[in-house]
């Protein structure tokens, strides 16, 4: 363990949640400019959370705090795990037990469009799960180890090897960034069939946490897609990243919402299409 | 030595002291009685050879002779009882008579042959064992003592009484069938004593007979039409188990190749001469664990009260199935066959995994998830490496705590709430916090970091892509693995989901949980967690130096399975904050406003109905997710069969060819 692996990690917890409001700032730019708006200026997501702060809090039961806690705690973890160049399996387990805890805090509420929203999430999260858990496999064969600190070092070609992993992660990270055509968990825009899904009923400084929350997610999965390119150096492998990132925005921007159930379909089979048969294959390309 | 016949004996004497109570209430107390002495006794062994090899006991010449006649007479006595509760099967159970013949009649060709093989070393001990008596003490004495009360009110619901359970009644003589049904009990935990301890194949054999006869019994206790029925379904499908398992002892007394009873010996012989025996035992193994094709025995002992299902579910009875799996996995290390029994399991694990999505009550659920979790012990056990022998017994011990935890859980709650159906259970944690609060436990245990379940699975990760047996095969495993554990996660938190909803209604509670069911149920919750906590404790006190003994006779590849202490502290740092955050929210809780939730119009009963557009009074509904019209149960459970059967049969041909 090398001294600056902790720095990195403590500076995940710190700098974290700003890196993620930046990429929200700049999410939301994007899409303006592709619907031909001007759009917030990229410090905005910052702006909304101070405010949410300001406001009252408004709850149905007092244990959905407790909740998001949990989900803000195992979110942190998970980060801290991944960048401290730990175990990558290890911080997968703890990003899905976040995820649990936000469903609970929304299943708390009961209100029937949160409901909804959390079963909604749920059904993602057993879409895109496998596919998750195909990646640290994929990173295990090539490297040997699940250590994220390994998989840096790891070979060149990787990425390379891995082409199919990385296709279906891109799939997965479309659902897991909760974009369009897979957003049916939590709508972003009001006045639809599900209001605000998940976060209906969460308000003022719980709805702040939730995005938080998002924007370490944000991080995470920024970090997930780095480690494809990661032996590169970081001048190439970030700006890679960066534009896989962001093609998501378009990916959102040109699509209509799926059912739940074509999602988990299209999501299982591209696992098994691209992922499954990227590990069978692995023998035969190394 | 004395320790094996103390927890075997008095278990047998205990259950008989139980049985002639002259009162409810003397019953009462012999039965907790007996569970302390049964736990100290497993404690007292487990310190005496936690972190050390196993031991073999020889028995003197006189002794021993004695001990085959008796348990051949014992064997003979249990087929003939059998039979005579043969005398209510229907047409089509046929087969059930036939079966007992047929094991008996290969049973005595064995033991009755002039040249049989000598067994040396009669009894053993080593640390998995140790273990698992752990678990059979304290685990199945816990339900005991749960079932006091529960047995109590069970009876009084059936005589049509509203609440029992006054001082009076404590007087009265206790029915024929309850004190019948505590002997079994405690008779079922003896034969589990017999099966982890004995190394004679042919007295474990007996032992393994002994746990059917009781779970058929126990599953027919309630003398309903569909109680005995599901309770001849058990018994023929663990007979054909047993059937498979004689013919490993036929094979092992005359058939070519090694020639062997002990137990030892049979895995020291390794997949070049022990395969075929051990491709029979396995068969009974998987028929016991209640593994696909024979899953549905398991499913149908639903009707058996909740004790049974907590006692079959975690401590006993499929344990003993994948106990006996686990010890015969070294030889099914590297094989073809191994590599099918995995698959057997991996199957099983993902179809159980599927239709569990599709269950309301919430028994089923449990049943599926407990099958589901055997099929990844199986799925271990099959690969036969030092890495998933040590997922497979730590997933043993967290299963077993965490399920006989929640089995109970739901019993108690049925009795409260009156019903097992999981949309009822809605806003638990604020109707009966206690209750649920265990409920949340026993399911964070069951499926989500840091808790034991996770960690076998990562070893599963872990272990089956270091596997070499043909190409692709370690992929397939965990590939399945994958996708099995998606479907478990959709579950368990949909079902936590209700647990946590606000409820819509006031709906007041004030029946206490009794004395006895709440021992059980606090001191299970409690095992949770400290197995959780402590489980680097419990990985080399038992775990290693069994993988290590192994790997010393050059059965299994040796491997460094020590955790990095990164992970381990990782791990603690996701419990203590489990804990800690509760226990931060109780001590400062953050005071925000109370509304009722969101109906898009104006709420009028709080959020139980709403003002809608044309102005009349709405009642809000809402339902989990079942996905039945997406997961079709009855035909993943045809695929799930017709694969798992015919994997079963190639591994049987397969090895016999």
């Amino acid at each position: 363990m090398k001294p600056y692996a902790w720095s990195l990690a403590f500076a995940f917890i710190l700098v974290g949640p700003l890196l993620g409001a930046l990429l929200a700032g700049v999410d939301r730019r994007l899409t303006a400019r592709m619907q031909s708006r001007k759009g917030p200026p990229i410090l905005q997501p910052i702006y909304d959370v101070l405010k949410l702060f300001e406001k009252d809090t408004l709850v149905v039961t007092q244990l959905q705090t407790l909740y998001l806690w949990g989900f803000l705690f195992f979110m942190v973890i998970a980060g801290f795990i991944l960048f401290l160049g730990s175990d990558l399996l290890l911080s997968l387990f703890a990003l899905t037990v976040s995820g649990i805890f936000l469903c609970l805090a929304a299943y708390a509420t009961n209100s029937p469009y949160s409901n909804i929203g959390s079963s909604r999430e749920l059904m993602l999260m057993m879409a895109y799960e496998p596919m998750l858990i195909m990646v640290p496999l994929g990173f295990f064969l090539v490297t040997g180890s699940f250590r994220v600190s390994d998989i840096i070092a790891g070979s060149p070609w990787q990425v390379l090897q891995l082409l199919g992993i990385l296709v279906g992660f891109l799939f997965v990270l479309t659902i897991k960034l909760r974009k369009s055509p897979f957003d049916l968990s939590s709508s972003h825009h009001g006045h639809q069939e599900l209001v605000q899904g998940m976060t209906t009923d969460l308000s003022g400084s719980d709805l702040a946490i939730v995005e938080i929350g998002h924007w370490y997610e944000n991080v995470i999965l920024l970090g997930w897609l780095y480690l494809f390119f990661a032996p590169w150096g970081p001048w190439i492998a970030l700006p890679i990243s960066f534009v896989l990132f962001f093609a998501e925005v378009l990916v959102d921007n040109t699509n209509a919402r799926l059912k739940w159930s074509s999602t988990l379909k299209a999501s299982w089979l591209m696992t098994g299409v691209f992922g499954v048969t990227n590990l069978l294959l692995l023998p035969v390309i190394s | 030595m004395y320790l094996i016949s103390f927890l075997l004996l008095f278990s047998l004497l205990a259950g008989l002291a139980i049985a002639a109570a002259p009162s409810v209430g003397v019953q009462a107390r012999r039965i907790r009685f007996s569970v302390g002495a049964l736990a100290l006794a497993s404690v007292v062994l487990a310190l005496l050879h936690a972190h050390s090899g196993p031991e073999f006991y020889a028995l003197s010449e006189g002794l021993a002779h004695v001990l085959d006649w008796l348990f051949m007479l014992g064997g003979l006595g249990l087929a003939v009882l059998l039979l005579y509760f043969c005398r209510r099967i229907k047409g089509y159970e046929w087969y059930i008579p036939a079966l007992i013949v047929v094991q008996t009649g290969l049973m005595l060709y064995a033991e009755l042959s002039s040249e049989h093989p000598r067994v040396e070393h009669a009894f053993y001990v080593d640390s998995f064992s140790v273990l698992m008596a752990l678990i059979i003490a304290i685990v199945g004495g816990l339900i005991c003592v749960h079932a006091i009360r529960y047995m109590h009110d069970y009876h009084a619901h059936a005589a049509g009484q509203h609440e029992a359970g006054d001082l009076d009644r404590s007087q009265q003589r206790p029915e024929r069938s309850r004190s019948l049904f505590f002997f079994m009990l405690f008779l079922f935990l003896a034969a589990m004593f017999g099966i982890v301890f004995a190394n004679n194949l042919l007295w474990l054999f007996f032992f393994w007979e002994v746990t059917t006869l009781c779970s058929f019994w126990l599953i027919s206790y309630s003398r309903t039409d569909e109680a005995i029925r599901n309770g001849f379904r058990a018994l023929g499908f663990n007979l054909i188990g047993g059937v498979s398992f004689a013919a490993a002892i036929v094979w092992l007394t005359h058939g070519p190749g090694l020639r062997t009873w002990e137990l030892d010996q049979l895995v020291a012989g390794g997949s070049a001469l022990a395969l075929i025996p051990a491709v029979l035992i396995a068969v009974a193994g998987l028929s016991k664990s209640a593994q696909m094709p024979f899953s549905s025995w398991l499913l149908g002992a639903m009707v058996a009260p909740t004790p049974v299902s907590a006692l079959l579910h975690s401590s006993t009875m499929v344990k003993a199935g994948v106990f006996i799996l686990i010890k015969l996995s070294p030889v099914f290390h590297d094989t073809f066959a191994g590599l099918l029994l995995s698959l057997i399991g991996g199957l099983t694990f993902l179809v159980t995994s599927l239709v569990a999505v599709n269950q309301r009550n919430a028994k089923l659920v449990l049943a599926y998830s407990t099958i589901a979790n055997l099929g990844l012990i199986v799925m271990c056990a099959g690969v036969g490496t030092a890495a998933t022998m040590w997922a497979a017994i730590l997933l043993i011990l967290f299963h077993a705590v965490a399920k006989a935890l929640l089995f109970l859980a739901v019993g108690t709650t049925e009795h409260l709430i009156g019903s097992r159906d999981i949309e009822d259970m809605e806003g638990l944690v604020y109707r009966r916090p206690a209750i649920a609060a265990m409920l949340l436990v026993g399911m964070l245990g069951m499926f989500l970091a840091p808790f034991g379940m996770l960690l076998g699975k990562y070893t599963c990760f872990q272990a089956f892509l270091s596997m070499d047996v043909m190409w692709g095969d370690g992929v397939l495993l965990a590939v399945i693995l994958a996708f099995g554990s998606a479907p478990t996660l959709f579950f368990w938190s949909k079902w936590m989901g209700k647990l946590v909803a606000m409820p819509r209604h006031a709906q007041p509670s004030e029946v206490p949980i009794p004395r006895d069911e709440a021992i059980a149920l606090v001191a299970l919750t409690l095992l949770t967690y400290v197995a959780c906590a402590l489980f680097p404790l419990a990985d080399t006190a038992f775990v290693i130096p069994y993988t290590d003994f192994l790997a010393s006779l050059g059965l299994i590849p040796a491997s460094n399975l020590a955790m990095p202490w990164e992970t381990i502290t990782l791990m603690s740092l996701m419990l203590a904050g489990l804990f800690l955050m509760p226990l931060a929210f109780w001590l400062r809780p953050p005071h925000f406003t109370e509304v009722s939730g969101y109906l898009s119009g104006a709420n009028v009963d709080g959020s139980a109905s709403y003002r809608g557009a044309m102005g009349v009074e709405r009642v809000v509904e809402s339902r989990g997710y079942y996905l039945s019209g997406f997961i079709r149960e009855g035909t993943m459970v045809r695929v799930g069969l017709f694969g798992c059967g015919s994997l079963m049969l190639v591994m049987l041909m397969g090895a016999v060819l």
